[in-house]
């Protein structure tokens, strides 16, 4: 909205869109067999895999929502950077070499190891096209986000651009080519995350003269009209524009500005400080009016930077015991979720062996928790930048580079760009992996020979990324991070026991396996439909109605597989001894 | 196989000092809220300082499981020297496969 689409921001997206679009080109014309479509030949030099972990796993989500959470709520935001790498923990220790061991192109294969049956590799490929097709709408989503101020394109259009050049990627070349974007995507995103992080602490905090604490209005009309403080939106004369906000009212000694300051320095600083923050009202009137009020609020900056100030979080200050186990619900998932995600899985694939799985798995750790300690400083940087949209937190980070230069903000754009697109094209990648060689093949419905299989596999990229283009149209008032949450507890439920089990107890039995799979998806999805959250922010009906207690099911469905697996596997063994 | 059980095992050791790191962040932020408000040190909050410590705790420990499993995979005589001698994951170790070619950088080179 306060942003409007410069050439040089479209040249150097463009440049990279090319560039990335050339280099999958030139890669794909070496992979022409399943093993290189799918697992590049187990190639791929292990360092190079780990920054491609980092790409893969630095999404859309970690980079624009984390950032945009922490710019419009504080601390808050961190605690999902904390969670997310915390996962990684788990996918280190427990299943990167195991899954190296077992499989061969998929998830399905690993779980299959022991048993070779169909039923395991069909109930593993269901989940793993699910979690994926979770995963895709809040990139697809966050896209359109990105792509409506940068290039000046409504949203669908920036959902169906990512799509088709992430199909193109995919369909070209496969897995050395998805391999190759991850890593340059995840080398740039850490590079320039960096830059930005030193120009914050370089710049300071100051106090901005003449900023206007002023009450903003969006008010969308029946017949579509928009207008913005009252006025129709736009930049001529007698049209108004919301202005940028986030900025220092007050800092420590009441100067003006700091200065450069240190890491630490900068929180010491902002804990004594006092930030204009907005909190946002919406009301719809009965001839169709839909009213925003943006209302600043001086917040001090000791509640910035504690837990506990999003909505998401606010249960932790709250006295009853449904609402803090929420809280620990979703770190919950968070941890074990990273270890299930299907296109994080695959990678252990296009490697050479188990000390490489290792070694890159440990490169992924040491970047991601590298930018992650970033996340706050930009975060942080951005809420006092002056240069925030009040209507889009996504918009955080891209817009605090502007703050610094119009180049910076066309990199960091373009960057973010293409984390959605390398996150996505991972995604399709393994969905459709888990169409051919899980759910065609295994079911013995059809035999087919290599190059059918890459070719199926093509088409059922196709497929599924044009399910995600329209599922990203549909989806685009939902936000980015709530629906990231909603992929980790389905993958976490359903993949999470069968993986942990098959490796650590001999006693696992493939009726086990199945079960497990089917009740950790089928109940977390059903939590998910039935929780709070999702009467309120899709169905539209109120919070209190919901027939779960608390949102988040993580902390109840994992347990469940679990449980679930065991138990089945204790009753159908004992049946096979007998 | 048994470099694997041995790997295995470090791995759910140095698990587990994460889980009751990670558990103890969580436990703490759901039932003593204000706790992480406490400024400890150099006029950083709890919150901040515990959050950091977890993503530099994994990073080491991460560091730590990698070293660990190197000296295991030197060789079947060699893993089960290291299985005696878990502790110290000798610098004279280090130093001998840093002439390797592959995994020279693996210590040192990561951001």
């Amino acid at each position: 909205m306060i942003h409007e689409p410069s050439t040089l921001a479209i040249a150097v997206f463009l440049v990279f869109v090319a560039a990335t679009l050339g280099l999958s080109t030139y890669l794909g014309k070496k992979a022409k067999s399943s093993a290189g479509y799918f697992a590049a030949h187990g190639q791929i030099p292990w360092f190079v895999n780990g920054v491609a972990f980092a790409g893969d796993y630095l999404s859309a989500a970690s980079f624009l929502g984390i950032c945009g959470m922490i710019a419009f709520y504080g601390y808050d935001g961190f605690l999902y950077s904390i969670g997310y790498l915390a996962g990684w923990v788990v996918a280190l220790f427990v299943v990167a070499e195991p899954m190296k061991r077992l499989g061969k192109f998929t998830f399905a294969d690993a779980l299959n190891a022991r048993f070779n049956s169909p039923g395991i590799k069909l109930a593993a490929g269901v989940s793993t096209l699910a979690v994926s097709v979770f995963y895709l709408i809040p990139q697809m989503v966050g896209a359109g986000v990105l792509v409506q101020p940068l290039l000046g394109l409504p949203h669908w259009a920036g959902v169906v651009l990512v799509g088709a050049v992430v199909i193109f990627i995919v369909v070209t070349a496969g897995m050395v080519s998805t391999t190759w974007v991850q890593f340059i995507k995840g080398s740039l995103l850490v590079v320039f995350s960096t830059v930005l992080t030193a120009l914050i602490l370089a710049r300071g905090f100051y106090v901005m003269p003449g900023a206007a604490d002023e009450t903003q209005t969006v008010v969308k009309q029946a017949d579509g009209q928009v207008l913005v403080n009252g006025q129709p939106r736009g930049t001529g004369p007698s049209e108004s524009q919301l202005n940028p906000v986030g900025h220092i009212s007050r800092l420590p000694g009441d100067v003006e500005k700091t200065g450069p300051l240190g890491p630490l320095e900068f929180f010491r600083v902002l804990q004594q400080s006092e930030v204009v923050l907005y909190s946002s009202e919406t009301t719809r009137s009965a001839d169709g009016t839909t009213t925003t009020t943006y209302s600043p609020k001086p917040t001090p900056g000791s509640r910035i930077l504690r837990p506990g100030e999003h909505p998401t979080f606010k249960g932790i200050r709250s006295d009853k015991l449904f609402d803090k186990l929420n809280f620990i619900s979703l770190m919950f998932a968070l941890f074990c979720g990273t270890a299930s995600l299907p296109h994080i899985l695959i990678r252990y694939y296009t490697v050479k062996n188990e000390a490489a799985a290792r070694k890159s798995t440990i490169v992924g750790i040491a970047c991601i928790g590298f930018f992650y300690v970033l996340t706050l400083y930009m975060g942080l940087g951005a809420m006092t930048s002056g240069a925030l949209d009040v209507t889009d937190s996504n918009m955080a980070a891209p817009l605090l580079a502007r703050s610094f230069s119009e180049l910076l903000f066309a990199v960091i754009s373009a960057i973010a760009f293409t984390t959605v697109l390398g996150t996505v094209s991972g995604l399709i990648l393994a969905s459709a992996g888990a169409v051919t060689h899980d759910l065609l093949e295994s079911s013995g419905a059809v035999h087919l020979s290599d190059h059918e299989r890459v070719r199926l596999a093509k088409i059922a990229s196709v497929g599924v990324g044009t399910v995600a283009i329209v599922l990203g149209i549909l989806f685009k008032e939902l936000n980015v991070s709530y629906l990231v949450g909603w992929a980790f507890s389905v993958a976490a439920s359903a993949n999470l026991p069968a993986l942990v089990m098959l490796l650590f107890w001999t006693g696992t039995t493939r009726q086990g396996i199945i079960a497990a799979v089917i009740v950790g998806m089928a109940s977390s999805l059903a939590w998910i439909l039935l929780s709070g959250e999702t009467f309120e922010k899709v169905y539209g009906l109120s919070a209190s109605d919901a027939l779960v207690p608390f949102s988040q099911p993580g902390i109840v469905t994992i347990p469940l597989g679990f449980a679930t697996l065991i138990a089945v596997s204790l009753a159908t063994r004992e049946r096979a001894q007998s | 196989m048994f470099v694997s059980t041995r790997n295995s095992r470090i791995g759910l050791m140095l698990f587990a000092i994460y889980l009751v790191l990670y558990g103890g962040f969580v436990l703490l932020a759901a039932f003593s809220p204000q706790t992480m408000e406490a400024t400890p040190l150099a006029g950083v909050n709890l919150a901040i300082w515990y959050g950091f410590g977890l993503i530099v705790a994994a990073i080491l420990l991460a560091l730590v499981y990698g070293w660990a499993c190197r000296a295991s995979e030197r060789g079947p005589s060699a893993a089960d020297g290291a299985r005696h001698n878990f502790a110290p994951k000798t610098p004279h170790d280090h130093r001998r496969d840093g002439a390797r070619p592959v995994p020279g950088g693996s210590e040192g080179g990561s951001p």
